[in-house]
């Protein structure tokens, strides 16, 4: 077959993903989106015009070189696909799962201003799959420079930070709080979106072919400082996210049935209470389930609940109960992943939209019995142009529920501040620091991802990872000076 | 993986346990706590540190055996591994002169209590010390809370050891003696016993600080499942406590929330007993 025309390419239709089916879905943890077949891969990467000018590459926050990969998909090499990805971006298997494509990458493609994007991410997607398997592109250690680095957090930010430092031949420490490392990949983002074997296959790698040590169990701020850290090694970067849960000022949040979103994700998948008592730790989920926010972290959750709800019930022979996502503005302010709102709707979530709680109820035993809520409306848009809701008067009700989980967002966990003399932090509780560089205030200290921008997104903590790796790199060769 | 040391089996139901873990030990003060996990499968559960041994880069760990996963620990043998060892965790125990301290340790409570006693003694107060517990066989470390104290009275439910009374019966004896002048109470125990030693305490207006054992996870702040009500709002205890001004708790809240996954826990004990039986079975036929 020769050269397609771009009347030909513009003709075809975007591939849709193949997932797994909606009902079965309901009651296992195992990946919904079953990705593309390389029959599906060399026809969608066959939709893209490889624009002189790509838009697609602007609207992606580490500048992935989209029409160079697809390029080379489609002709076949997938050896050639693999390093165009990685010239920009180590973790494309993660990447393709989760980024917002929507709204980044996909948002920008020219293709999609007529008709449908490519599937940029689905592409990215497979190329990385076919890395982890294949392992085409081994990462390789430059000459050792007896330099050390300190990397606080093992999350996207932290690991691709790691990764690049490690390469230029420095010795990097990657510490971490918790038993293993991944950060909210492994904590947070549920087996079903994101399997973790895909992300302890790329970490494991990394580790092992760049000699990273990592050190897990350890919690800085108390096992170390930062002080003591800045004393052995010659940079540290704290990349440690926003894990610090936010709970609503509504009476009844310490009844028993209310959790954040993170107690009940990290119960579910860094603990894998789905497999209890397989694994030991439990949780609990009712039959009427409200998850509070409509975010990624309660599209996880809800979908969560969902899937222990139907495993329950059909160990108890008994009906499967219902999960709602209660929010306070409409469908068109919904800030989750598209694809997660589709999934979650076609997997039987009940949205209440324009709906606040004002008050969680409890029984005589203390238990969550019911939610009150109050019914919204948008009102006049504020200074950044977005309606406000507020509230319907005379509107309150009940919603019977016997289970609430808040997933309201996170602020940094400012337990690694102890000892941080200089480093500057937001009201919010982020650290301050150079959007170029990821310097903090404090002299040998870099910060990126969540930590510094509040809950964001994978892409951009990985690519303030990179950003601090390079700066860092260049400090540690003399290259440029603090000040 | 961290390595037990030393083994030692204070009674039926409580052990001791050393276990090598350098990055912990560096920095472990009096109060805090570490996150035990033992093996792939297991849960994180919180244990105070009793004693550390910085040069040793150990830490002595004391529990008792109530479920799956202290049990399942207890059967762990010197030279035996565990897969996560996290800590110090938590706010060490704020240590003055205060005068006259009472130190209250109920049943296991009497591990991380004899820490606080024994820094409390070195910063020069005259401390009274009152362990209890249901019968004399969970009575454990009297010599060495004899050592740090000026007093010592031990109190047993069944009366087998020292006074037939609850720990708040002394402790309202010493409050009540104007001479004693006792300016501070620390208890640690069950949640029940540290909430009726914060009653006795209120009308005497003394200072209460208590050890809170909420349901943890990880420990360092970013779940809010060991959250408890104060006063003054709602607290994580892992990383604001895990001393608390006991007349500021919520109890019953505390109470209640520590039942939560009683179904859970008992369906994990069942489970783990009855494996463990099956092993025992198995291993009898091969013989
Ligand atoms: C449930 C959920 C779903 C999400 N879904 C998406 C999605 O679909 N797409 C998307 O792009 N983004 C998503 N996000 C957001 C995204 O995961 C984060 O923006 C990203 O993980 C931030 O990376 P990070 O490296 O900055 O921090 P994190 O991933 O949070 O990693 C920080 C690490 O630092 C460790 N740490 C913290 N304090 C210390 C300390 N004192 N000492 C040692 N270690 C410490 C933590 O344990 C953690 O492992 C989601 C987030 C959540 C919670
Ligand atoms: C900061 C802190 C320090 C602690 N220090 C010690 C210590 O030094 N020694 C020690 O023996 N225990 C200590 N505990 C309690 C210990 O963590 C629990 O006993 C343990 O988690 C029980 O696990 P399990 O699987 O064996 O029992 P489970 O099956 O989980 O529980 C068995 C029974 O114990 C109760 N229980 C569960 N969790 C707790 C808890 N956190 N506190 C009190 N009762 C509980 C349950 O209601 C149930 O009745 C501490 C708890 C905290 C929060
Ligand atoms: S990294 Fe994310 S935004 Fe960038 S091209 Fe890949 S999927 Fe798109
Ligand atoms: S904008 Fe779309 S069509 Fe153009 S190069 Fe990028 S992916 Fe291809
Ligand atoms: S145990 Fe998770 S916040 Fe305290």
């Amino acid at each position: 077959m020769g050269e397609l025309t771009m009347q030909e390419r513009m003709k075809i239709k975007r591939h849709a993903m193949p997932n797994q089916d909606q009902e079965a879905r309901r009651g296992n943890f195992s990946e919904v989106a079953l990705g593309y077949t390389a029959e599906m891969a060399r026809k969608e990467a066959d939709r893209c015009l490889q624009c002189k000018d790509p838009q697609c590459i602007k609207g992606c926050p580490v500048g992935v070189m989209i029409p160079q990969f697809i390029k080379a998909l489609r002709e076949g090499d997938m050896v050639k696909a693999v390093e165009w990805m990685k010239v920009k971006n180590n973790l494309p298997a993660v990447c393709g799962r989760v980024c917002p494509q929507e709204v980044q990458c996909e948002g920008h493609c020219i293709l999609g201003k007529k008709g449908e994007a490519v599937a940029i991410g689905r592409l990215e997607r497979f190329v990385g799959d076919f890395e982890l398997e294949h392992r085409t592109c081994p990462l390789v250690k430059a000459a050792g420079t007896g330099k050390k680095i300190a990397v606080v957090g093992s999350g996207p930010a932290g690991l691709t930070c790691s990764v690049d430092l490690a390469r230029q031949g420095h010795h990097v420490s990657m510490f971490e709080s918790l038993h293993g490392p991944g950060g909210v990949l492994i904590y947070g983002i549920p087996e079903f979106r994101l399997p973790k074997s895909v992300v302890h296959g790329e970490i494991g790698y990394a580790v092992d072919c760049l000699g990273i040590e990592l050190k897990t169990d350890h919690v800085i701020g108390r096992s170390f400082t930062l002080g003591e850290l800045l004393e052995d090694y010659d940079a540290v970067f704290l990349g440690t996210g926003a894990g610090l849960p936010s709970f609503m000022r509504i009476p009844g949040i310490n009844l028993n049935g209310v959790m954040s979103a993170n107690e009940f994700l990290t119960r579910v998948n860094l603990m894998k209470a789905y497999q209890f008592p397989d694994y030991d730790t439990p949780v609990r989920i009712g039959k009427k389930v409200a998850v509070i926010g409509a975010g990624n972290v309660a599209m996880d959750a809800v979908r969560c609940s969902v899937r222990l709800q139907r495993i329950l019930a059909e160990r108890n022979a008994t009906a499967p109960g219902e999960a709602h996502i209660v929010y306070r503005r409409s469908s068109g302010e919904i800030p989750a992943r598209m694809e997660e709102y589709h999934h979650a709707r076609e997997e039987g979530v009940i949205f209440d939209l324009l709906t606040n709680p004002v008050e969680i109820l409890g029984d005589e035993k203390r238990a969550v019995k019911g939610l009150r809520c109050i019914r919204m409306e948008l009102g006049e848009p504020d200074k950044s142009g977005r309606r406000q809701p507020v509230p319907v008067e005379g509107s309150e009700f009940v919603m019977d529920v016997d289970t609430v989980i808040m997933a309201l967002g996170t602020n940094p966990n400012p337990i690694v501040f102890v000892d941080a003399e200089g480093l500057d932090r937001t009201r919010q509780g982020t650290a301050v620091a150079d959007a170029a560089t990821g310097r903090t205030m404090k002299k040998r200290v870099w910060a990126g991802g969540d930590v510094v921008t509040g809950a964001a997104t994978v892409i951009s903590a990985m690519g303030a990872g990179k950003r601090a790796a390079a700066d860092i790199n260049a400090f540690l060769k003399g290259e440029n000076t603090w000040d | 993986m961290y390595r037990i040391l030393k083994k030692e089996v204070l009674s039926d139901v409580v052990k001791l346990m050393e276990i090598e873990a350098p990055h912990v030990a560096r920095r472990a003060r009096a109060g805090q706590f570490v996150i035990v996990r033992i093996d792939e499968f297991g849960e994180r559960i919180p244990l105070t540190i009793a004693d550390y041994d910085r040069d040793r880069g150990a830490i002595t760990l004391i529990f008792q055996e109530l479920g799956k996963s202290t049990i399942q620990l207890g059967r762990l043998r010197t030279g035996d591994s565990i897969a996560s060892f996290a800590g110090p965790l938590g706010h060490p125990t704020e240590i003055e002169n205060y005068g006259t301290v009472a130190c209250v340790g109920g049943g296991v409570g009497i591990a991380p209590i004899y820490p606080i006693a024994r820094a409390l003694k070195q910063a020069g107060n005259r401390v009274i010390s009152v362990i209890g517990a249901r019968t004399k066989e969970l009575i454990f470390w009297e010599e060495k809370m004899r050592a740090v104290s000026d007093a010592l009275i031990i109190c047993t439910d069944d009366g087998s050891h020292g006074r037939k009374a609850l720990v708040t019966e002394p402790l309202k004896e010493l409050l009540e003696n104007r001479e004693m002048k006792i300016s501070r109470v620390w208890a640690i125990g069950p949640a029940i016993m540290m909430k009726f030693v914060t009653l006795a305490t209120r009308p005497y207006t003394v200072p209460t600080t208590v050890s809170l054992n909420t349901i943890m996870i990880d420990g360092t702040g970013m779940c809010g499942g060991c959250r408890v009500l104060l006063e003054e709002g709602s607290k994580f205890v892992c990383v604001d406590g895990p001393e608390f001004d006991g007349h500021k708790v919520d109890w019953d809240n505390l109470l209640s929330r520590l039942t939560f996954y009683r179904d859970e826990e008992k369906r994990a004990l069942d489970l783990y007993n009855h494996k463990c039986n099956l092993d025992k079975a198995t291993v009898a036929e091969d013989r």
